[in-house]
C-alpha cells in the first residue's frame, strides 16, 4: 500500500515553540546565503569575499554604520505606522503617499516661516505640521472605509500617486527656485534637523517611536479596540466598541507617524523636498511589518537588516564591481527564504516511512 | 463472502502535534447498516470521518473497502471508493438549479445533457422518495431542501458508503421524519449509512449499531436496540452522569422585557421580523423554537442593540427601577444596564469571543472600558478567566491560549461563562448547545436553570424540541420573522410546536 501514499504530506502544525521558530528562520537565511554564493559564483566573484564586503560596508566603520542607519530610520519608521492598521486588518499601502503628504506639510513652514520663528520652535511645527497632513491624508481612505466599506487597499494605492502629483506640480511651481529648475532649493538652516553623533536626530525619535508603538499595542485601550477589530468586527460591535471612530483614528495614527517620517526626509535626509521622497521606503516598509509579524521590536531588527544589505550593495558594487542588478537579486533572495519559511512554521512535512508492518 | 464488511478500519491512529485525534481505532460497517457514531466533543469523530473522505490521512493503520486496502489520499479517491460525505454546512452554488449543482465537478466527456441529467436526478430521487425539482434553484430552496441535494449529489456520483455529519440539527421534526424515511430506504438498498449526531434518541430511531468513541478510541459499538440512552451517555463519558434538567417552578415572576410591534428588515431589504410582541419574565426561561433563520437571531440582536428596528418597542423594567426604553440605545449602554447577550451565532467565534485571543483577553471585552486612563487593566479579567476555568472545567493549556483553537464546548463555556459572571438580569443565547455533546449541554443547561432560579429573565433560542420542552416554561415559536405562538412548556407536545413552526408558510 505504502508505494501508492505520497512521499510526502503537508500538514497543520498545531503548536510550535519560540525556539524553533527562529531556528527555521536562521536556517531559512542560511540557505538564502547559500543560494546567493552560487549566484555570486556565475558572476565569478567569490561569495566569502562578496559577503565579507557586505557585512564590512554596512557595519564596519563609522561612516558605513551611519550610512546603514540613515538607510534604516525611516524604513522602521513607517513599518511602526503601518504596524496598527495592520493589526486591524485594514491594508494601509498608502504609507508613500503618506510620507509624501507629510514632506509637503513640513515643507511649508521650512520654506514659509524659516525666519519667522525661533528655531526650535520651527522645527517641531514643522514636525506637528508633517503629522498633520499625513493623518489627513490617510484620514480620506479610511473615512469612506469606516462609512461605506469602500476598498482601502485600491484607495490608499490611489492616493499615493496623487500626493506624488502634488509634489512634482509644487516642485515646478509654487516652490521652483531657479526659474525652470523645477527643483525645490535647499532648505534654510534654521529648517534642518540637528545632528546627534553624526546623523540627524530623527533615529531619536524612531527610536521613541519603537517604545510608543510597543506600548500602545500591548497595553492600551486602543491596542485593545484594534486587537478585536481585526480579529472581528461583529465581536467588536458586540462589545460596544465604536468601529467607525477605531477605523479611522487608527488610520490617523499611522498616516501623523508617516508624516513624521516625511518630514524626517525632508528636513533631516534631503533638506528639501522632491516628488520622490518616499523613495519606496512606503512600500519596503510593508515587508518589514510583514517580516517581523507586527512586534516593533523585531521591526528594529528586520530594517536593520534591509538597510545594512542596502547600503552594503553599494559597497560591493564600488568596491568588486558587481552591478546593483546582482545585489537586487540577493536582497530578493534573502526575503523570499524569509517571507517562505513562514510555511514552515505553519505546516510541517511528513516524509513516508519507511515499512513497518505489525502483522 | 464472509467477513466482507462495507469499510473497515484497522487500527487506525491520527495525532495531531501532541494532540491524539485517534487512538488505534478498529472499526467497521456493513452494507445495508445504519451505524451512528456517537462521542463528546473532541472525542475524534470528525477527523475519523475526514480521514474517511480524504480529508486527512491516517498516521497509522488502513482503511479496507469491500475488503481490500483502499489509499484515500484526497475527496476525489473517497468518490472513487464510493464514499459520500454529506457535511454540516452545505457547499452548493445558489445560483444554479439542483440539477447543476449535482453534476457540478463530474466533468463528465461530451456535452451536458440537461435533460437527461434531469432525468436521473428524478429517478434517483423517486428511488428513494427524495422530494424534490430538479430544476429549483438553490436560493429559493429551503434548508431540507439543500440537504436533499447534498444527498441527492453523493448518490449520483455512486456512493455506496454515506456519511452524514449532524443532518438533523437544521431540520424540524417533521423533515428529520423524512429524512429518515429516506435513509431507511437507502439502507434497505444496501448502502452503507455513518450518521454522526449528538440527540440520543435519534440514534435509538435510526439507527442499528451505534459505535461510540471516546478520547479518540473506539469504546464499543452495540446493537441499538440492546442499550439505552443512560448507558449511552455513561459509555461516553466514561463515568455516571445525571441526565436530568432540574426545572423549578417560577416564582415571584416580573416582566423584565416587554417587547411590542417590533419589525426589522435586513441590510437586503428582506424582512426580518414582522410585528414581533412578548413579554419576557424574570425567574422563567423563555424557549424561542423555530426553523433555522426564522428571524430568532435578528430579534435576539435586536434588543441587544445591535440592529437597527423598523419600528416597535423594546422595554426593559430592571428590578425596583422604573420601565426604560431601549431601542436607540447603543449595544453598550444596554448592556450597562443589564441586558446580557451571550449569543452563540452560527460561528461561535464570529461574535463574543475574538479567536486568537486567550480566555483572559476575551473576559476583556466585557469590561475593557470600565477603568478610567488610557492604559488597559487586566487584572479583572485575569481573575475571571481563572474563575470560569476552574468553575466550568474548561480544558485549555493555558488561560492564554487562543480560544480559536480550544474545542467548541470548551469555546462555549469561555462564553457563557463570561456572561453570567456579569449577573445579567436578562440572559440571551442562541444555539448554546449547537454541536456541544450531551455533557457539557447538560452543564450549561443547569447555568441556565441557575440564573432563572436567581431571578434572571432568561431566552433561549434553541433547535432541539426535547430539550426546549424540557427546559423551558415558555416557548415562543416563530416562523419567518412573526410569532406563531407562545405555549406553556410543561403542556405542550413536539408535534404541537412543530406544527406552528411551519404555521405562517402554511397561511401563505
Amino acid at each position: 500500500m505504502d508505494e501508492k501514499m505520497p512521499l510526502i504530506r503537508i500538514e497543520r502544525r498545531q503548536d510550535i515553540s519560540k525556539t524553533s521558530v527562529w531556528m527555521i528562520r536562521i536556517m531559512a537565511f542560511v540557505l538564502a546565503l547559500v543560494i546567493g554564493s552560487i549566484i555570486f559564483m556565475i558572476c565569478d566573484v567569490s561569495p566569502i569575499e562578496a559577503y565579507k564586503t557586505i557585512v564590512i560596508g554596512a557595519f564596519g566603520k563609522a561612516t558605513g554604520i551611519r550610512q546603514t542607519v540613515k538607510i534604516m530610520v525611516p524604513l522602521l519608521g513607517t513599518a511602526l505606522a503601518l504596524a496598527p492598521c495592520f493589526k486591524m486588518k485594514y491594508w494601509n499601502i498608502g504609507a508613500e503617499g503618506q510620507i509624501t503628504m507629510g514632506a509637503v506639510g513640513a515643507a511649508f513652514f521650512a520654506i514659509n516661516f524659516y525666519d519667522k520663528m525661533p528655531r526650535s520652535i520651527l522645527l517641531i511645527t514643522m514636525g506637528l505640521s508633517g503629522m498633520l497632513f499625513g493623518a489627513l491624508w490617510s484620514f480620506i481612505p479610511s473615512f469612506f472605509k469606516a462609512k461605506y466599506n469602500t476598498n482601502e487597499t485600491l484607495f490608499t494605492l490611489m492616493l499615493n500617486y496623487i500626493a506624488i502629483g502634488i509634489v512634482a506640480w509644487l516642485q515646478g511651481g509654487p516652490w521652483e527656485g531657479k526659474q525652470g529648475s523645477q527643483i525645490v532649493p535647499n532648505f534654510n538652516k534654521a529648517a534642518v534637523l540637528p545632528k546627534v553623533w553624526g546623523l540627524h536626530c530623527g533615529w531619536i525619535i524612531v527610536i521613541l517611536l519603537v517604545v510608543f508603538m510597543y506600548i500602545y499595542l500591548n497595553y492600551t485601550k486602543h491596542g485593545y479596540e484594534i486587537a478585536v477589530l481585526g480579529d472581528s468586527e461583529n465581536t467588536a460591535r458586540y462589545a460596544g466598541m465604536d468601529v467607525f471612530k477605531v477605523i479611522v483614528r487608527t488610520a490617523m495614527i499611522s498616516g501623523a507617524i508617516s508624516g513624521l517620517v516625511g518630514f524626517m526626509l525632508a528636513s533631516g535626509q534631503n533638506q528639501t523636498i522632491y516628488a520622490d521622497i518616499a523613495a519606496n521606503n512606503g512600500f519596503t516598509a510593508i515587508t518589514v511589518a510583514w517580516l517581523s509579524q507586527l512586534d516593533p521590536f523585531a521591526m528594529v531588527l528586520i530594517s536593520l537588516l534591509l538597510a545594512g544589505l542596502s547600503k552594503g550593495s553599494s559597497s560591493l558594487k564600488t568596491a568588486m564591481g558587481v552591478p546593483g542588478s546582482i545585489s537586487n537579486i540577493i536582497t530578493g533572495i534573502i526575503l523570499l527564504c524569509l517571507l517562505g519559511c513562514e510555511f514552515f512554521i505553519n505546516y510541517r512535512l511528513i516524509i513516508r516511512k519507511k515499512e513497518e508492518h505489525h502483522d | 463472502m464472509e467477513n466482507v464488511h462495507a469499510i473497515e478500519l484497522k487500527n487506525i491512529t491520527k495525532t495531531f502535534g501532541k494532540v491524539v485525534a485517534n487512538k488505534n481505532v478498529d472499526l467497521y460497517v456493513d452494507k445495508g447498516v445504519v451505524m451512528s457514531l456517537l462521542g463528546e466533543n473532541g472525542s475524534g469523530k470528525t477527523t475519523l470521518m475526514n480521514m474517511l473522505s480524504g480529508i486527512y490521512l491516517p498516521d497509522e493503520g488502513e482503511i479496507l473497502i469491500d475488503g481490500k486496502v483502499a489509499n484515500i489520499r484526497s475527496p476525489k479517491d473517497a468518490y472513487n471508493y464510493h464514499i459520500g460525505m454529506i457535511h454540516q454546512h452545505f457547499k452548493l452554488v445558489d445560483v444554479f438549479s439542483a440539477a447543476e449543482n449535482i453534476v457540478l465537478g463530474l466533468n463528465e466527456k461530451g456535452r451536458l445533457d440537461h435533460k437527461a441529467i434531469v432525468n436521473k436526478v428524478k429517478e434517483l430521487a423517486d428511488k428513494y422518495g427524495f422530494d424534490i425539482d430538479p430544476n429549483k434553484k438553490i436560493y429559493d430552496m429551503s434548508v431540507s431542501e439543500k440537504q436533499t441535494v447534498e444527498i441527492l449529489k453523493v448518490l449520483y456520483r455512486g456512493a455506496d458508503i454515506l456519511i452524514l455529519d449532524e443532518p438533523t440539527a437544521v431540520l424540524t421534526p417533521q423533515e428529520t421524519k423524512k429524512l429518515f424515511d429516506v435513509i431507511r430506504a437507502m439502507r434497505d438498498d444496501g448502502k452503507a449509512i455513518i450518521l454522526i449526531t449528538h440527540k440520543l434518541n435519534e440514534v435509538k430511531e435510526i439507527s442499528d449499531v451505534v459505535a461510540i468513541l471516546r478520547k479518540g478510541e473506539h469504546i464499543k459499538t452495540v446493537r441499538t436496540s440492546e442499550v439505552t440512552e443512560q448507558q449511552m451517555t455513561e459509555m461516553m463519558v466514561g463515568r455516571k452522569v445525571e441526565l436530568n434538567i432540574n426545572r423549578k417552578m417560577p416564582e415571584n415572576q416580573e416582566p423584565r422585557l416587554t417587547i411590542a410591534n417590533l419589525s426589522l428588515t435586513d441590510e437586503n431589504g428582506i424582512k426580518k421580523l414582522d410585528d414581533v410582541g412578548f413579554i419576557a419574565y424574570s425567574n422563567e426561561i423563555l424557549g424561542i423554537a423555530g426553523i433555522a433563520g426564522s428571524g430568532q437571531k435578528e430579534l435576539l440582536e435586536a434588543i441587544a442593540g445591535l440592529r437597527k428596528i423598523d419600528k416597535g418597542s423594546i422595554i426593559y423594567t430592571p428590578e425596583n427601577d422604573s420601565p426604560q426604553e431601549l431601542v436607540g440605545k447603543s449595544p453598550m449602554a444596554i448592556k450597562n444596564a443589564g441586558v446580557s447577550l451571550a449569543f452563540v451565532p452560527e460561528d461561535r467565534l464570529g461574535m463574543g469571543l475574538v479567536g486568537s485571543m486567550g480566555m483572559t483577553d476575551n473576559m476583556l471585552l466585557r469590561n475593557w472600558n470600565k477603568h478610567k486612563g488610557i492604559l488597559i487593566d487586566k487584572k479583572d479579567s485575569k481573575a475571571l478567566a481563572k474563575d470560569v476555568f476552574e468553575t466550568l472545567e474548561v480544558v485549555t493549556p493555558n488561560i492564554d491560549y487562543p480560544v480559536r483553537k480550544l474545542s467548541g464546548g470548551n469555546v462555549q463555556k469561555v462564553l457563557v461563562g463570561r456572561e453570567i459572571a456579569t449577573s445579567p438580569s436578562v440572559l440571551m443565547s442562541a444555539y448554546a448547545v449547537r454541536g456541544l455533546d450531551i455533557n457539557t449541554s447538560y452543564t450549561i443547561y443547569d447555568l441556565m436553570c441557575k440564573q432563572k432560579d436567581n431571578g434572571t429573565a432568561v431566552i433561549f433560542v434553541g433547535e432541539d424540541l426535547d430539550v426546549l420542552l424540557a427546559l423551558c416554561d415558555r416557548i415562543l415559536v416563530m416562523c419567518d420573522g412573526r410569532v406563531t405562538g407562545i405555549v406553556d412548556a410543561r403542556k405542550t407536545s413536539k408535534e404541537e410546536v412543530g406544527l406552528l413552526m411551519v404555521k405562517a408558510k402554511e397561511e401563505a
